[in-house]
């Protein structure tokens, strides 16, 4: 895996200089924010669910490089997918797309991932 | 003494002599011979340990000048670690076994605190005083939390994340009016402002080789004459038996050298430090709105500045710095790889808002107008990068000192 001089993939600083799909989704269906109480990162995610599938994904991140990047990258990872292709992603799928992590950052993986759950059960509660 | 070019043929700027400094070639050159040729034990009565013997006399002679002491009152360590934990350690348990009280404040390096809890584990009492208004340990507060069983108070002269420093004078004749041992941590005074143990009034103070552009791996305590130490690590009669272990003697004359330079220089380069560091700051004021500066009432050291970034998590901007080529620091080194804030921000009261966006400039020897020039050229950009990421992102964080985890 390349890494850089701050011992991150190549990846991740790509993720992290250029994140995908910053912002706000006026019109999501499917809503996150969840936070890390130890280290303060916090990940707002937003979906736009049609047809059992993610049309469109926004995402809004106060933390670190890493959370950063992992952000970005779940981004990646579910847009346009059916919900029942991203339901199973798992924090270390998200590392491993990012080229790893450092051990003391893993927790940015888990932090996405987790927002990506919360939007879905937030989706299948209101439309369960 | 340069500190560009360590990364072939790219931009690098060095921002971060708080955490370590470059080896200053003199004093390369000075260690050389003793870590080849010269490689008598300085305990050896034959020619070759009585040459280590004398540069090692030598260096503790350089050592005492810069800080205003006798040669026969410093000892050699390890580093700033373990002058530390000597100076804490060594006189606690050389007049009680078990009980006492120790006082010490919130804003300690990580080499203190860790000495106090260790204290704690075995049945002292410590004081973590809080800070005043401005950042600084008011003496009426030491005042006030000081017993008949107080054995010593450890306070740090300047503080390593913010350069904030404390009124040691007026803390230590306080404690010594009333018989209290007086340690104070210099390791980032000792080299840019006046630290002479005198004018201080302490008893004991410990400094540190690379913070000064010496080697990693040596250090120095000043031990006031008559002062009784247990000492830490035992063995050999070396170093007043209070330090037993060969010496590290090139890491030794490296410190010498590295102390006569700090002597010689500083007086000299710290005024232009301060300079660079007040252009470097002032820049980022103006061209960057919403940035803080942590400390700013309390005096500081010239070469020092901690700024708080709202809206930016301060390691997110430190990576982003790296990446075009600028060393900088969330605080210090040691907790830079830890998820909690800053234990000093805490203690001196900044609101969460700022907490997460520090970022610590500490510049140096070698560093040039050009350099402040090209970080605060490179700077406002990135931060309104991170800041649009981040904006509206609510934080729902609350730190307070019981909810964290002591660094070590």
């Amino acid at each position: 895996m390349a890494t850089t001089g701050s011992g991150y993939s190549t990846i991740v600083i790509d993720h992290f200089q250029n994140p995908r799909n910053v912002g706000e989704l006026a019109d999501a269906n499917a809503r996150a924010s969840v936070n890390n109480p130890v280290c303060g990162d916090v990940l707002q995610l937003m979906l736009k669910i049609s047809d059992g599938r993610i049309a469109q994904v926004r995402f809004k991140t106060f933390g670190c490089e890493a959370a950063i990047a992992a952000s970005s990258l779940l981004t990646e990872m579910i847009q346009g997918k059916a919900l029942t292709d991203v339901q199973d992603i798992t924090p270390e799928m998200i590392t491993a797309a990012l080229g790893g992590l450092p051990k003391v950052k893993l927790h940015a993986a888990s932090l996405a991932e987790e927002a990506l759950k919360e939007a879905l059960e937030h989706y299948g509660a209101s439309h369960g | 003494m340069s500190t560009t070019g360590h990364r072939m043929g790219e931009l690098f700027i060095y921002f971060d002599h708080n955490a370590t400094t470059p080896l200053h070639p003199a004093v390369w050159q000075a260690m050389r011979p003793f870590l080849t040729d010269v490689f008598g034990n300085p305990s050896s009565l034959h020619t070759e340990g009585l040459q280590a013997r004398d540069a090692v006399e030598e260096a503790r002679e350089r050592v005492a000048q810069l800080i205003g002491a006798r040669g026969e009152e410093i000892i050699f360590t390890s580093g700033g670690t373990e002058a530390d934990n000597l100076a804490i350690l060594g006189s606690v348990l050389a007049r009680q076994r078990q009980a006492g009280h120790v006082v010490t404040s919130q804003i300690e390096h990580p080499a203190v605190l860790g000495s106090c809890r260790s204290l704690e584990t075995q049945g002292f009492r410590v004081t973590r005083l809080p800070l005043g208004s401005a950042g600084m340990i008011e003496p009426d507060d030491l005042a006030h939390v000081l017993t008949d069983d107080t054995l010593l108070v450890t306070l740090m002269h300047a503080n390593n994340e913010v350069g904030t420093i404390q009124s040691i004078q007026a803390c230590a004749a306080l404690a010594r009016s009333r018989g209290i041992l007086v340690h104070t941590d210099a390791v980032q005074s000792v080299g840019k402002i006046p630290t002479r143990v005198d004018d201080l009034g302490v008893d004991l103070l410990a400094l540190s080789g690379h913070k000064i552009h010496g080697p990693k791996g040596i250090g120095a305590l000043y031990v006031r004459r008559g002062t009784v130490l247990d000492p830490i690590i035992t063995g050999g009669p070396q170093e007043r038996g209070l330090r037993g272990g060969t010496e590290h003697v090139a890491a030794i004359v490296g410190l010498g050298v590295a102390a006569q330079l700090a002597a010689t220089h500083m007086s000299d380069e710290m005024p232009q430090l301060a300079a660079l560091r007040d252009r470097l700051e002032q820049g980022i004021l103006a061209a960057i709105p919403d940035v803080l500066v942590n400390g700013a009432t309390a005096p500081r050291l010239p070469t020092t500045t901690n700024l708080s970034f709202k809206g930016v998590d301060g390691q997110s901007l430190v990576v982003a710095l790296d990446l075009k080529g600028v060393a900088t620091s969330t605080g210090s080194a040691c907790s830079s790889g830890s998820l909690e804030p800053s234990h000093v921000l805490i203690a001196m009261g900044l609101a969460d808002e700022w907490l997460q966006g520090a970022v610590r400039f500490s510049l140096g020897s070698g560093n040039t107008l050009t350099e402040v020039d090209t970080v605060l050229h490179m700077l406002p950009p990135i931060v309104a990068r991170l800041r649009q990421h981040t904006r509206g992102s609510v934080r729902h964080t609350t730190v307070t000192p019981s909810t964290m985890r002591q660094r070590s």
